[in-house]
């Protein structure tokens, strides 16, 4: 197992230096000076530009940035934002919590429909359910979900009022941030009518962002049960006698649940890409929005940090899942 | 000396071509001949925008903003699917719209099949530190969400059209890659490679002539189901305001300018999104279709 372990980081490696160098030429290929871009409209005279240049590191060859980048982020520090002046990391992680939360709720919303409806269509092979859950699960697959969310802000919201349009919490409220997840720490605080306003806020973001997730564990699960109930061993367990439920839920379920696990987190940079525009469209103060407006106010420092810190955070998640599945199943370990 | 009488129930059976063949597993798939039918549709209809659509574009109706389609109360049969906040026909700028959609499909999967063939193929030939040089970047490129990724290329070169097929063209380069080398490896063990080397074929010849027609059947699947995710993309960066700049008819771009008429005006924002479902939609039913016809491995 440790073996198996530290081969997967050792392939990290390589994608992480990939990843930085890709972040680090983000600020070097865009046209025009970055210091000219940071001064913004009101220009800058050449004393300051110099000495900003040196400052920010400007003036050394490539490759020194380069290096001096890395012993940067390894400290941790991801330079400061042109706009807010505030260091990205502090930024990132104060609005980082936003986005777990929702992305959490919805990968919550996916399982607790998409597994038990897979099952259901898979045991139930060719009947009217299982056409519709793939019909279905086709169109939410083909979903634009920039679209999706306003229809549903159109139905519910406008139409309804149900749901507020957007944001993450009616604005009469002011709760204490103890841990960054709004719906715990409401209920720390024990306000009742704040942690229902929080949960009408995330429902409708929560589904949008679900439902690409959603149509592709519907479908995996679906595929995998059908293959796990062809073999041998359910129809031993069917002819021993055990109910119908059991040799589903028990037997068939556990093995099919192998591939289901591995699509459920590479759904995770699903989620995470799904939410720059979920969060966007309903005003989801978490790390998506910032990122898309930080492109917008060309605030490189925030561009730059962003990406690199989404996609190490997406790359570990990979990795995670890869050695849960080798946990779970032992043949992945031992090959190769 | 005996009779023979050809018995007609015995008539050698030609073997169908392998476009009859192909045509035999297709049809049977409903939802595909259905996507291929809309498809078609669409194509015809970018094709034939400027005669089909009923105004220009761009026209801007002064005296007609935010019209309802026509069936609704005070919609007029001159705008059928209703005017935005500047008074443009909803239903030209879609029929235009299309055009750019479908533009957007042919030229992100042409960039990406042209690139990801070359340099699978070269990966497959070139085992070794070539390989793994593409290989590992290939890895890179897969570890970042598409859409980020694609936000990071548009970040760098600025947002229009152009450069938002550029960035989803290299995002979704790994997948043509990774299928044509596999399917390189796969092949090139085969008999008649070694066989055309010993005859003497040059390497262009191997790779282009010999191997690469054999490696086509996931390649033509995952362009086809390259058309949707790129229209997809597309319509999501112009949605964000990366992708194609406004005016152009772009259905994602019309989605973020109806964004904030949404109370008033249902039909500006759901008409762009049906049609970018609706595309979607029929390049997956197709696609599917397409990998059940001509995947070996799930041929009965």
């Amino acid at each position: 197992m440790i073996a198996f372990i530290l081969r997967r980081l050792g392939l990290l490696l390589p994608t992480f230096i990939g990843v930085t160098l890709i972040a680090f030429a983000l600020i070097h290929l865009i046209p025009g000076d970055p210091i000219e871009l940071m001064a913004g409209e009101r220009g800058i005279d050449a004393a300051r530009h110099a000495q900003l240049r040196a400052e920010l590191g400007l003036d050394h060859p490539l490759w020194q940035q380069y290096f001096g980048y890395i012993f940067d982020i390894l400290r941790g520090d991801l330079g400061h934002s042109f706009v807010t002046r505030e260091p990205v990391l502090k930024e990132f992680l104060t609005l980082f919590p936003a986005t777990i939360e929702l992305s959490f709720c919805a990968m919550l919303f996916a399982v607790a429909i998409g597994l038990p409806v897979g099952i259901i269509a898979a045991v139930n092979r060719d009947s009217i359910f299982d056409h519709t859950v793939m019909g279905v699960s086709l169109i939410g697959y083909s979903m634009p979900i920039f679209w999706w969310a306003l229809l549903l802000i159109l139905l519910f919201s406008v139409n309804l009022g149900w749901t507020p349009v957007s944001g993450r919490i009616s604005v009469m409220f002011w709760v204490e941030p103890v841990t960054g997840f709004m719906l715990i720490d409401t209920l720390l605080a024990g306000d009742t009518e704040a942690f229902v306003s929080a949960l009408q806020h995330l429902i409708l973001p929560a589904i949008v962002l679900g439902t690409i997730p959603l149509a592709v564990i519907a479908r995996m699960t679906r595929s995998a049960m059908m293959e796990v109930i062809r073999e041998d061993y359910i129809r031993v367990a069917r002819a021993k006698g055990l109910s119908p439920l059991r040799v589903i839920t028990v037997h068939a379920l556990r093995n099919a649940l192998i591939p289901v696990i591995t699509v459920i987190g590479l759904q995770v940079g699903v989620l995470l890409a799904g939410a720059i525009l979920t969060e966007t469209i309903f005003a989801w103060p978490g790390v998506g929005k910032w990122l898309v407006d930080s492109i917008q106010r060309r605030d490189y420092p925030s561009v730059q940090g962003g990406i690199l810190l989404i996609a190490s955070i997406v790359m570990l998640v990979n990795l995670l899942v890869d050695l849960l599945y080798g946990l779970i199943n032992p043949r992945i370990r031992y090959s190769r | 000396m005996t009779e023979t009488t050809p018995s007609p129930t015995i008539a050698p059976l030609a073997p169908p071509g392998p476009l009859r063949e192909f045509w035999q597993y297709f049809s049977k798939n409903k939802g595909a001949v259905l996507g291929m039918a809309v498809i078609v549709c669409l194509v015809l209809i970018a094709l034939c925008a400027p005669w089909l659509a009923p105004h220009d574009p761009h026209e801007q109706f002064r005296h007609a903003l935010l019209l309802p389609p026509f069936w609704s109360d005070g919609g007029s049969e001159r705008f059928l699917l209703g005017t935005d906040d500047v008074g443009r026909d909803i239903l030209s700028r879609l029929i235009f719209g299309a055009r750019v959609s479908l533009l957007v499909g042919c030229i992100v999967v042409t960039l990406s099949l042209a690139v990801g063939v070359v340099l699978g193929l070269t990966a497959g030939f070139f085992r070794g530190f070539v390989e793994n040089l593409i290989m590992r970047l290939m890895d890179v490129m897969l570890a970042l969400p598409s859409l980020l990724l694609a936000i990071a290329i548009v970040a760098i070169l600025g947002p229009s059209l152009s450069n938002a097929m550029i960035a989803i063209a290299v995002v979704v380069l790994p997948h043509y890659v990774r299928l044509t080398r596999a399917a390189v490896i796969t092949e090139t063990s085969k008999d008649y490679v070694i066989a055309s080397q010993v005859a003497g074929a040059g390497l262009l010849r191997q790779m282009f002539v010999n191997v690469l027609p054999n490696c086509m059947a996931p390649l033509i699947v995952q362009a086809t189901l390259g058309f949707s995710s790129a229209i997809l993309d597309a319509a999501a960066l112009g949605f964000l305001g990366l992708g194609a700049q406004p005016p152009t008819p772009e259905w994602g771009t019309m989605l973020a300018d109806a964004r904030q008429f949404i109370q008033r005006a249902w039909w500006v924002v759901t008409f762009p999104g049906l049609a970018i479902l609706i595309t979607v939609l029929a390049f997956n039913l197709m696609g599917d279709g397409l990998r059940d016809a001509l995947d070996p491995r799930l041929k009965r």
